[in-house]
């Protein structure tokens, strides 16, 4: 850890699986990750990686058939396996979340100056015309111009953008310590995600607010994040500074997602993105061998038989899941990824 | 709003014409001539005369449809030949009954319904919900004038704890009208109860399923405020459309149910002019029965835009 | 189910496996079984129940009147004239399910066609929808008033006051997938194609719309059955001495109290009918969900 102070948020070994219909499928695998107060952790990977469910799992917001093992610690306290109403005292006041698609995560019949104080009056004791004053503010502090009127208007009269900011304004009502932030920006216009994005900035700023941001697009990830955790098929793979991350990803995992996605510079000349073969799998359980074997171009036989440890060389600030990490300089593409083209 | 309503409106208005006409219709196609039908006992030439010109029956259909609008705009709805009393008098007797009869049967069974389906929802998987659900599908399934049959066979005279038949008006004794109505008012509700009760199990599943209830549990929300607050409120807009759609069962059960138990309602009024070929009150009775269907359900959708917002607003539903 | 096997199954071209499918999920559920066994069983009776039956439905015995279930060759009792009950319960159940069936079918062959074509056509649409508002706002009992007083009381006219009673039903639900089923692609491209709007109706949308149509039968039967013991308890459907169950439970109400299975019994026929039906319509709604188990 870079940083002196304790952790706000501490993830160990944390280990999800959900018994369905074909059987027991592993989501989360011994994953482990701290945030910093003031900090912003983005967790990125592909979709059905595991990253939802680790971020659900903290709060215990997972529905009663889930298991969960491992270690979530806020500040000290210990949520994992904690009494129900312990955890609905910590959500919404010290942990709150807000999710990708804003429409159908607000109630459609509540104004959303009643949803926002709705927070207020259950966890601050607040009277309705209290929580209704300081829903305006709220809504204000998260750019929504009008704010008075707007209070009383329904979801679908606003906007996308601005829906996604009543969900933000509901979510810090009561100044948590963490902000779990689901794809907050998937559903929304480029050009509106900016904005949210400034918005979450300038909470951390303005509240210390520590913010765990979860989603696929490394653009998110490059604008926002101060530090990177890679996932992959429930494990984190590689885990960085953002910074560090884009210049000198190490899990060959990590470089398969820089390379499949657009960078100016990077890929200027080609015509084609290299994409990285195969699908995600959905694991029963977590063998003992690297996952990304199947589709890694430097897998060996070591690979598959082994599972690698989460290990950087030289500080602990850079550490990935790799038997072969990339070199720190870019390698450049192999043989069969120039089939591919 | 206004939009929507002026829509729903001129579109009520609309259908209750069509149902005025095929009325009219209807009973001009009874075979042989109306006169006669109409008629009753006193069968003289002079009689018939008369009725045709009362009725205008010599007229061309578009002026005998016009003079027979007029008059039931009047309330004029002609005079019962079983009885020979205006129509008019018999419905203001016998309509208490049967509306008396219908809000406490919806009352009983949107109770019953919703908090059974909400029962079913939320302790899903459990016992509870098999329960439910088979009560439910009972309810379904029963014939009720045989619910009715065994309720007073069992209920009435083997224990005499209900009274097996007969009225007392609201006003004279409420406690005995309340005795003597409860239990038709309960049989006539159960397959409504179990409608009502599927209907709301299934929007409530969708609700507890759904992102908002995901943000609002998220908030540290108490389940009961989850459930009702949030699930339940967006499911009470499924069970109004249910109601309003089932009206007309219910006022088909309701014809059933009073001549059962003997009720002098509207039913049992419309199945004696069945009976004895009362063409007067056999028309009165279709017509109103459509007009009064019309009308609630306009008052449904009204109770739609109250509750939920988006077509209070847009004029669109969800 | 990914996307794509869904689609392939609404083109039609994965039929067979996704009848296999339902099929599949229908024989693992043991209400549905149960409940189909109950229904085949019943139609075979029903089917074969003027060879079944003991008795003739007006084979009276005066001397073995009010006989409880159980006496000597009459299983399930006598009435008041001494007719088996058993036998009587048969032929009623049979006409029961000739009603039920009949007005279904009569409500399909209207409304499925009517429904398609307010769900295909815009113009047509607003006139079909207030024809289903008209026919709506007469109960199917005040219907059946008025079609007895006009043609009189029987058997056909009150298998046709139910049939018009469900036609709304069919409408709306076939309306309402037909509108569903004409956004999806594969519509599209078939009118890309050239074909003719009656083509595509036939030969896309109403093969998918089977799913709807069949869950909307298996709702209406039952009604239908019940529908059918109220307007013949009522004396306004089957006249006697025509056998029905509903007017077996009308003359059953004089002597209840010394004769209660008379009274009993067609009721719990009827129940039980209707039962099997509403427990397999919701198996089947469930096994056709492409959703999956939601159990």
């Amino acid at each position: 850890m870079t940083t002196a102070s304790a952790p706000v948020l501490e993830i160990r070994d944390l280990s999800v699986s959900f018994p369905t219909e074909t059987g027991t499928v592993s989501a989360v695998d011994g994953v482990s990750l701290d945030l910093a107060p003031g900090e912003i952790v983005g967790m990125v990977g592909e979709s059905g990686c595991g990253k939802s469910v680790t971020a659900m799992s903290i709060a215990g917001l997972l529905p009663g058939s889930a298991r969960v093992t491992g270690s979530v610690r806020l500040d000290g306290t210990q949520l994992v396996g904690a009494r129900e109403s312990a955890l609905r005292r910590v959500r919404g006041r010290e942990i709150a979340y807000i999710f990708q698609e804003p429409m159908t995560s607000l109630n459609p019949v509540l104004t959303v100056g009643r949803q926002i104080g709705e927070v207020l009056q259950v966890h601050e004791r607040m009277s309705r015309r209290a929580a209704r004053a300081r829903a305006v503010e709220l809504l204000t502090l998260v750019g929504i111009p009008s704010a008075a009127q707007r209070v009383d208007s329904y979801p679908h009269q606003l906007s996308g953008g601005m829906r996604q900011r009543v969900m933000i304004a509901m979510a810090v009502a009561c100044g948590p310590k963490v902000l779990v932030a689901d794809e907050p920006t998937t559903a929304l216009d480029v050009t509106v995600q900016a904005g949210i994005l400034q918005v979450l900035r300038d909470l951390r700023d303005q509240l210390g607010t520590s913010v765990l941001i979860i989603t696929h697009d490394l653009g998110v990830i490059a604008d926002i994040a101060d530090r990177v955790v890679v996932m992959y098929a429930g494990r984190v793979v590689e885990r960085a500074p953002v910074d560090d991350l884009f210049a000198h990803p190490r899990h060959r995992y990590t470089a398969g997602l820089l390379s499949a996605s657009p960078q100016p510079g990077r890929h200027a000349g080609t015509d084609r993105l290299t994409e990285i073969p195969g699908l995600v799998p959905v694991l029963a359980s977590q063998p003992d061998a690297c996952t990304f074997a199947d589709r890694c171009p430097a897998a060996d036989q070591r690979c598959r038989t082994a599972a690698p440890p989460l290990e950087g060389i030289g500080g602990t600030d850079h550490v990935a899941a790799c038997w072969h990490p990339c070199a720190t300089a870019p390698t450049p593409p192999t043989a069969a990824q120039e089939a591919n083209r | 709003m206004a939009r929507y309503l002026f829509t729903r409106a001129w579109q009520s208005a609309l259908t209750l014409l069509l149902s005025t006409i095929v009325v009219f219709v209807g009973v001009r196609a009874l075979p042989g001539d109306p006169a006669l039908a109409l008629a009753g006992e006193d069968r003289s030439p002079e009689a018939l005369a008369a009725i045709r010109q009362h009725y205008g029956l010599d007229q061309p259909l578009p002026v005998q449809f016009a003079q027979y609008v007029e008059r039931m705009a009047q309330g004029d709805f002609g005079v019962s030949i079983r009885t020979g009393t205006p129509v008019s008098s018999m419905l203001t007797t016998a309509l208490p009954v049967t509306v008396e009869l219908s809000v406490l049967a919806i009352l009983i069974a949107a109770a019953l319904g919703v908090g059974a389906g909400v029962l079913a929802a939320v302790r899903r998987g459990r016992p509870a919900e098999w329960f439910a659900n088979g009560l439910a599908l009972i309810g379904l399934s029963v014939p009720h004038f045989w619910l009715g049959l065994l309720a007073i066979l069992y209920l009435s005279v083997a224990t005499g704890l209900f009274p097996a038949s007969g009225f007392v008006p609201i006003l004279e004794d409420p406690v005995d009208n309340l005795h003597h109505i409860i239990l038709p008012a309960v049989i006539l509700g159960t397959g409504l109860a179990a409608i009502i009760m599927r209907q709301t199990r299934s929007a409530m599943l969708d609700s507890l399923s759904s992102d908002y209830v995901r943000t609002a549990k998220a908030k540290g929300l108490r389940p009961r405020a989850v459930i009702t607050r949030h699930a339940l409120r967006n499911s009470l807009i499924v069970v109004v459309t249910v109601v309003g759609l089932q009206l007309g069962g219910l006022i088909s059960g309701a014809v059933v149910t009073e001549q059962i138990f003997g009720l002098p309602g509207f039913g049992k009024m419309t199945i004696d002019a069945v009976f004895q070929r009362d063409y007067p009150v056999i028309q009165a009775v279709v017509l109103l029965t459509a007009a009064a269907y019309i009308v609630i359900n306009l008052l449904v959708d009204l109770l739609y835009s109250v509750i939920d917002p988006r077509i209070r607003v847009t004029g669109e539903p969800a | 189910m990914t996307v794509l096997t869904v689609s392939m199954a609404e083109t039609g071209t994965a039929s067979v496996t996704r009848r296999a499918r339902v099929l599949r999920r229908l024989r693992r559920n043991p209400l549905a079984v149960a409940s189909f066994v109950v229904l085949a069983l019943a139609g075979v009776i029903a089917l074969l129940s003027p060879w079944l039956a003991p008795y003739s439905v007006d084979q009276t015995d005066f001397a073995r009147t009010f006989a409880p279930p159980g006496t000597a060759g009459h299983l399930l009792g006598t009435d008041d004239l001494g007719r088996d009950v058993l036998s009587r319960i048969m032929l009623g159940a049979r006409a029961s399910l000739q009603v039920g069936l009949l007005a279904v079918a009569t409500s399909l062959v209207i409304g499925v066609p009517l429904g398609l074509a307010a769900g295909y056509f815009r113009a047509w649409d607003a006139v079909i929808s207030r024809f289903t508002d008209l026919l709506l706002a007469f109960p199917f009992l005040i219907m059946a008033v008025g079609l007895a007083a006009i043609r009189g009381a029987s058997l056909g006219n009150a298998a046709v006051a139910i049939g018009i009673a469900q036609i709304p039903g069919v409408i709306r639900v076939v309306r309402s997938d037909t509108l569903r089923l004409k956004s999806l692609d594969f519509v599209a491209a078939a009118v890309v194609d050239g074909a003719s709007d009656l083509w595509v109706l036939a030969r896309h949308v109403l093969p998918n719309a089977t799913s709807v149509i069949l869950v909307q039968a298996t709702v209406a039967i039952p009604a239908a059955i019940l529908g059918e013991a109220v307007l013949s308890f009522l004396g306004l459907g089957i006249q006697p001495p025509a056998p029905s169950l509903g007017t077996m439970l009308a003359t059953a109400q004089q002597f209840a109290a010394r004769a209660p299975w008379a009274a009993v019994l067609p009721g719990v026929v009827i129940m039980g009918l209707a039962l099997a039906f509403n427990v397999f319509g919701d198996a089947l709604r469930d096994a056709l969900d492409p959703k999956g188990d939601r159990r």
